[in-house]
């Protein structure tokens, strides 16, 4: 019983995190229907530039703070220069320009840092806390759920109560009649994945230092969970991509840990695949006809 | 070479009959190229040659059916595997023979053509995103097997594979490598035969039709379905054959040889050379071998530091490679063959039109390009 309990309050952490990269899958998926498959190494590469600026300042709010700020610029940038120019384009090409990307900033990040795992510093003790006798949750536990939870606020204030957050929703869903109403749909997408990518830097910031450590190919796992999140919420539902987190979190805590670390990338292929066969479009959808 | 095909398709050699010259062709020019090389060219030439026979397959499945697959570099693995554990299976009982080669290769499509039915069942259902994404999860996943199976598949370690020594008959001092360059252009050679017959017949008009237009097709009687499964069955055996002659080139399999790297590493082939073009997928093959090549020759020459070459080695291709992956697809998508045809077309129409004085010429980018990636 007390493994169960670990188990579970160890999934839900990493589902937090889960939730995040799926959140921030859902923002760039219904902005430009575009799937993002660079989002995990873009938050490879703001962990390294924290672990950079940690190291040298000493501080680790400090590189917290310069990924957060790396992942607004860089989430800008790589739509101003790259996925921009493919908007129009075919779906496909977006997807392998997303891929040219991967391995662009991978091979970048090995040629800085080399290929071998960098201990990444967490900011809380990670060992578990007791609770009427059960080790129980870390520091670090919660400081992961109070993190993601404020972020959900934020997000879900920024798109519900604010003015910016109406104009980008208005140019995700219907951008040609937010242009004639004087949106600015082109900055909004910019936007939104410059908000996608600082969801993603926190994310990686919050899930490295649970034992992955630090290399360019350390969130390859992890997008492959948000992935799976976001196939079972539904890529269209931010509320879809919290439970579907928390649901993939949970379920890889109890494979790996009852049937063994190792299993746990087959059990995310096998859990995808039934919700594809199952329900396609998430569990959290309507009825859809496809567009012809 | 294609455009002496070219020319051949306006008179009346039949297409198998073409392509069998075709064939012929290269083989005799590649056995000829095989003597020339030094042993490490002809082992380059051997893995560009098992670079195509995936290659080959995945253009086909992206470039003319729309199904973009990630997982192609886990169904190599499949194919190295089982060829591993057939020839060591061999080895173990004393059957030292050339003919033990073919089979486990056979064999190593085989189980490459099951685990493609696997998947390809459940990707037919799936479009776009949601399919890439399946087939990104097979690749970070498969290698996982490895471990949780390593009394079978020995873990990370991998293992070794016994290979018959070359025959006695090419004489004592024939190269390995050369041996092995023969065999793997022989099996690029028969794929690039397959697919080409595959795609100018009826099942390559039915693949294309359901890329450009599912609904159309569907209502034009194409069972749409079953061709998306076949399709991807297919290229999941060239990714198997592939596959095998990885193994049999590094005489040894592991799972670090067949991670999500590979998998971007084959789509990047596609891209460049052309996607869905097979002349494309030769030039994409090549590059990715000529590439790390130049790349290393780069760093080699360079005074750089031991800890910075060791970060430069496998890093400065891998970068290289995204980079051209993003160029190419925003700047000329329809790659390296795409421009070679526009440059035929351009010199082809000067040639025919300048004796006739026409006032007007057409104007070759007029041309719409070919799609490259359809939309699904």
């Amino acid at each position: 019983m007390d493994r169960f309990l670990f188990l579970t309050v160890d999934g839900l952490t990493h589902g937090a995190v889960y939730s995040a990269f799926a959140l921030a899958l859902v923002l760039i998926w219904r902005g430009t229907r575009i799937v993002n498959f660079a989002q995990g190494v873009l938050a490879v590469a703001t962990s390294y530039l924290a672990y950079t600026v940690t190291g040298r300042s000493g501080s680790y709010w400090l590189g917290f703070l310069a990924a957060l700020l790396a992942g607004l610029v860089l989430g800008a940038v790589v739509e101003r220069l790259v996925m921009h120019r493919v908007a129009g384009a075919p779906p496909l090409n977006a997807v392998i320009v997303a891929l040219g990307l991967v391995l662009v900033v991978q091979g970048v990040l090995g040629m800085i840092y080399g290929n071998q795992y960098l201990p990444f510093p967490a900011p809380f003790d990670r060992s578990a806390m007791t609770v009427g006798g059960v080790p129980l949750v870390s520091r670090f536990d919660l400081f992961v759920f109070g993190t993601v939870v404020l972020l959900m606020i934020v997000l879900a204030l920024l798109f519900t109560r604010t003015a910016i957050g109406l104009r980008m929703r208005a140019a995700a869903f219907a951008p040609s009649v937010a242009r004639l109403l004087g949106v600015r749909v082109g900055r909004m997408l910019t936007l939104g994945w410059a908000l996608a990518a600082l969801v993603g830097a926190l994310a990686g910031m919050l899930v490295i230092p649970t034992g992955l450590g630090l290399h360019p190919t350390a969130m390859d796992t992890v997008f492959v969970s948000a992935f799976t999140a976001v196939v079972v919420g539904g890529l269209d539902s931010p509320a879809g991509a919290v439970v579907g987190g928390m649901l993939v979190g949970l379920v890889l805590s109890y494979v790996a840990g009852y049937l063994g670390a190792g299993t746990a990338p087959l059990a995310v292929l096998a859990l995808l695949v039934v919700v594809l066969l199952v329900r396609p479009a998430g569990l959290f959808s309507g009825p859809q006809a496809r567009r012809v | 070479m294609t455009g002496w095909l070219h020319s051949c398709r306006r008179t009346s050699v039949p297409t198998l009959a073409r392509h069998l010259i075709g064939v012929a062709v290269a083989a005799v020019a590649l056995l000829g190229l095989t003597y020339v090389l030094d042993p490490f060219h002809d082992y380059q030439l051997a893995t560009a040659a098992a670079y195509l026979c995936a290659a080959a397959g995945l253009t086909v499945l992206i470039g003319q059916n729309g199904q973009l697959s990630l997982g192609h570099g886990a169904l190599m693995a499949v194919g190295a595997y089982t060829l591993a554990m057939v020839q060591n299976q061999f080895g173990d009982h004393g059957v030292i023979a050339q003919w033990t080669v073919v089979v486990s290769l056979a064999a190593g499509v085989v189980t490459a053509t099951l685990a493609g039915t696997v998947i390809g069942l459940a990707a037919a259902r799936l479009r776009g995103p949601y399919l890439a994404g399946l087939t990104l999860v097979v690749a970070i996943a498969l290698p996982a097997v490895t471990t949780v199976f390593s009394g079978v598949f020995h873990g990370d370690q991998g293992m070794s594979v016994f290979l018959p020594p070359v025959p006695d008959q090419l004489g004592v001092d024939f190269p390995m490598e050369r041996w092995q360059a023969w065999l793997a252009v022989a099996a690029a050679l028969l794929t690039l035969l397959a697919l080409a017959n595959l795609v100018r017949g009826r099942f390559g008009r039915s693949m294309r039709a359901i890329r450009d237009n599912e609904v159309a097709a569907s209502v034009a009687g194409i069972p749409v379905a079953r061709v998306q499964v076949v399709a991807f069955v297919v290229s999941a055996a060239c990714a198997g054959l592939g596959g095998g002659m990885f193994a049999v080139l590094a005489q040894s399999v592991s799972p670090d040889a067949f991670t999500l790297t590979l998998s971007l590493n084959l789509l990047l082939a596609v891209v460049v050379g052309g996607s869905g073009s097979l002349a494309g997928a030769v030039w994409g093959s090549l590059l990715l071998v000529l590439l790390r090549y130049w790349a290393d020759q780069l760093t080699g020459g360079l005074a750089l530091s031991a800890g910075l070459r060791t970060r430069l080695a496998g890093n400065l291709p891998l970068a290289v490679f995204g980079l051209l992956l993003i160029v190419v697809m925003m700047a000329a998508p329809g790659g390296v063959q795409g421009l070679l045809s526009r440059a035929g077309r351009w010199v082809g129409g000067r040639l025919i039109r300048r004796p006739s004085h026409r006032a007007e010429v057409p104007a070759p980018d007029a041309e719409p390009p070919a799609p490259v990636v359809s939309h699904s």
